[in-house]
């Protein structure tokens, strides 16, 4: 397929999928909502957190509230605590809908990865920008003035999205091979709420145990972009090694993604799934 | 004429593993497709028939490629379809009828627009089939629809025309009929044979209602356990299923089974009795052999059943 044609077909496929979330508004609504009443609930914790401990992981109280408020935002388009594609994919697996998926002629990664970054992107405005702004309101934040830094922040945030979606694709993958991947979906989840950050930020964690966390692909999910925002890792340097961490990861699990998709392929068209 | 699709012993083997116990597995295989070969030419609407489990969907998979065969070799356009699958496609349409290529969520007119990105439809020739499916199909009140808010028939017409968008030579359709009312199958089916017609694309149509097939193909292929079983005329069907007709007869009174030449009762209740006789052979001497012999009141001659055709073939081919 010409480079041309390709792009106008994923962005077809990306807006397809900020669309299809669109049209849920009620839910859209009321995921707005728990995201700021949980807003509230775990930025109170944090404040008696840093009461007691000021300064913990580094951060200082507004920076730590800072990180309650972005982590919500960010939950609902990062699938942090589920959601997204990948039970869905697992379905049309277990059904036998992938065999649609196959004739056509686009390609499977990149057709989810389209339609998962559309949804993103539609969740990142719709439940991402109302808990900051209730956030910002009623708290001081820590959040830049600068909007050379905001972009970066964004950058980071798409680089992380895509680390993401490589990974719940290298997970709903399994789904060819096993009968029920919920056991998966499970685990797969619980590493991802706590190696992102979502229950608290990494940077808390001491030692090695904090380091190889830090190093982990699921770190670009949450952990970096907020880093970034907050510029924590010492200016533009820090946020470029930042920006080149998650790129690294997002090439890696890319490309394994790839090479299971092509085992699955071989798999499907040779035994019939 | 040149054949459009053609495939040469084809096989297919699955390996089915079964969890028979704990740590057990067995092993077994199932010959889903048997050592099947035909051609089917250019233009031509050719049904595939056969019980459910007998290889029909199987068959098409290996037309688009999803499949490979185990065995055997498949042409469809001059391409080996598993080894080409992604160019084949730009060629074939495809319409499963359990499932669907539509987007669930978006309005039917979305999965459109995202047909034309996909198999890159100049936008001039787009418009041209998207009208007149829309027109044929019915579905210009629900373009804005959301595909998952469609009843079924309207699902599938929705489908059908999606995989028409692209101008395919050849069109496969895997139970397009299942499930629908009768006034949706009436819709596809008329909109089928138009299409037949006018643009000559070629249909292969998997089916277990027959009336698709009376009604749509001239050529009907019969599949049971994976191999061909009947491959010719809709109407030789019925010589080559043994079948019989049959001749109601009303007497004016009960009587013993009737004893005329050439037919035998398969039925008596009252003055009513059934007679059986080979379908290619007239009722006119057997009427009059009743008249002459019984005190006929009045009388009708059935159709075979072509169901029971077909189930008397699957009987006999099946192995
Ligand atoms: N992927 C598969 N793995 C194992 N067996 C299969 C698979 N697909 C089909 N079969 C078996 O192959 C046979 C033919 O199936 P199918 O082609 O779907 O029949 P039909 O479409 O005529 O109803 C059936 O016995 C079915 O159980
Ligand atoms: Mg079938």
């Amino acid at each position: 397929m010409a480079g041309g044609d390709a792009v106008r077909l994923y962005a077809a496929v990306a807006a397809g999928g900020f669309r299809r979330y669109a049209t849920y508004g009620t839910a859209t609504a009321a995921g707005v909502f728990t995201n700021t009443v949980f807003g509230f609930i775990v930025a109170y914790t944090y404040i008696a957190l840093w009461d007691e401990r000021p300064h913990l992981g580094g951060y200082d109280q507004a920076q730590a509230l800072t990180f309650v408020w972005i982590s919500q935002s960010l939950l609902a388009a990062g699938a942090l605590i589920g959601g997204g594609f990948q039970e869905e994919m697992q379905e049309r697996i277990r059904t036998g809908d992938i065999a649609v998926d196959l004739y056509r002629p686009a390609d499977l990664q990149l057709w989810w990865l389209a339609a998962d970054l559309g949804r993103a992107a539609f969740q990142l405005l719709a439940r991402g920008v109302p808990p900051t702004i209730a956030g910002a309101l009623w708290f001081d934040l820590a959040l830049p003035a600068d909007p050379l830094r905001w972009v970066l922040f964004l950058v980071s945030v798409w680089l992380g999205l895509v680390v993401g979606f490589a990974l719940r694709y290298l997970v709903g993958l399994c789904a060819f091979w096993l009968l029920d991947g919920s056991g998966v979906n499970m685990m797969s989840l619980l590493v991802s709420m706590f190696c992102s950050g979502v229950l608290l930020p990494l940077n808390v964690f001491p030692g090695a145990f904090g380091e190889v966390v830090r190093m982990l692909p699921w770190s670009s999910m949450l952990q970096v972009p907020i880093d970034v925002l907050l510029g924590e890792g010492s200016g533009a340097g820090g946020a470029g090694a930042a920006l080149a961490f998650q790129a690294a990861w997002a090439v890696l699990l890319l490309a394994a993604g790839r090479v299971l998709q092509a085992a699955a392929t071989r798999k499907v068209v040779v035994q019939g799934g | 004429m040149e054949a459009l699709i053609r495939l040469d012993g084809v096989e297919k083997v699955f390996d089915v593993r079964k969890r028979t116990g704990l740590l057990r597995r067995e092993r077994r295989q199932v010959r889903a497709v048997d050592g099947i070969s035909f051609e089917v030419p250019r233009g031509e609407m050719v049904g595939y028939i056969g019980p459910n489990g007998a290889g029909k969907s199987t068959t098409i998979k290996m037309l688009t490629g999803i499949l490979t065969p185990s065995g055997g070799r498949v042409r469809v356009a001059g391409i080996d379809p598993a080894r080409e699958r992604t160019r084949l496609a730009h060629r074939i349409g495809v319409v499963f009828g359990q499932r669907t290529t539509l987007w669930w969520d978006l309005p039917l007119k979305d999965s459109y627009a995202l047909m034309r990105r996909m198999y890159r439809i100049p936008q001039a020739r787009y418009a041209a089939n998207l009208e007149r499916c829309v027109e044929l199909l019915e579905l210009e009140k629900l373009l804005d629809v959301p595909v998952r808010q469609l009843s079924l028939g309207q699902r599938m017409r929705g489908d059908i025309a999606a995989a028409l968008l692209h101008d395919p030579e050849v069109l496969y359709l895997d139970e397009p009929t299942i499930g629908l009312d009768v006034v949706s199958k009436a819709k596809v089916r008329a909109f089928l044979r138009d299409m037949n017609a006018e643009s000559g694309t070629t249909v292969l149509l998997t089916t277990h209602d027959l009336q698709d097939i009376e009604q749509l193909c001239e050529r009907v292929m019969v599949i049971d356990h994976g191999r061909l079983v009947y491959d010719g005329p809709l109407s030789g069907l019925h010589s080559a299923g043994g079948s019989e007709r049959t001749l109601v007869v009303d007497l004016e009174r009960g009587l013993p089974p009737l004893d005329v030449p050439g037919a035998r009762v398969v039925k008596v209740e009252g003055p009513r009795q059934w007679l059986a006789f080979p379908a290619e052979s007239s009722a006119a001497p057997l009427v009059a052999a009743v008249a002459a012999k019984y005190p006929l009141l009045d009388l009708s001659v059935r159709e075979p059943d072509i169901e029971d055709v077909i189930a008397r073939m699957y009987a006999g081919g099946g192995g």
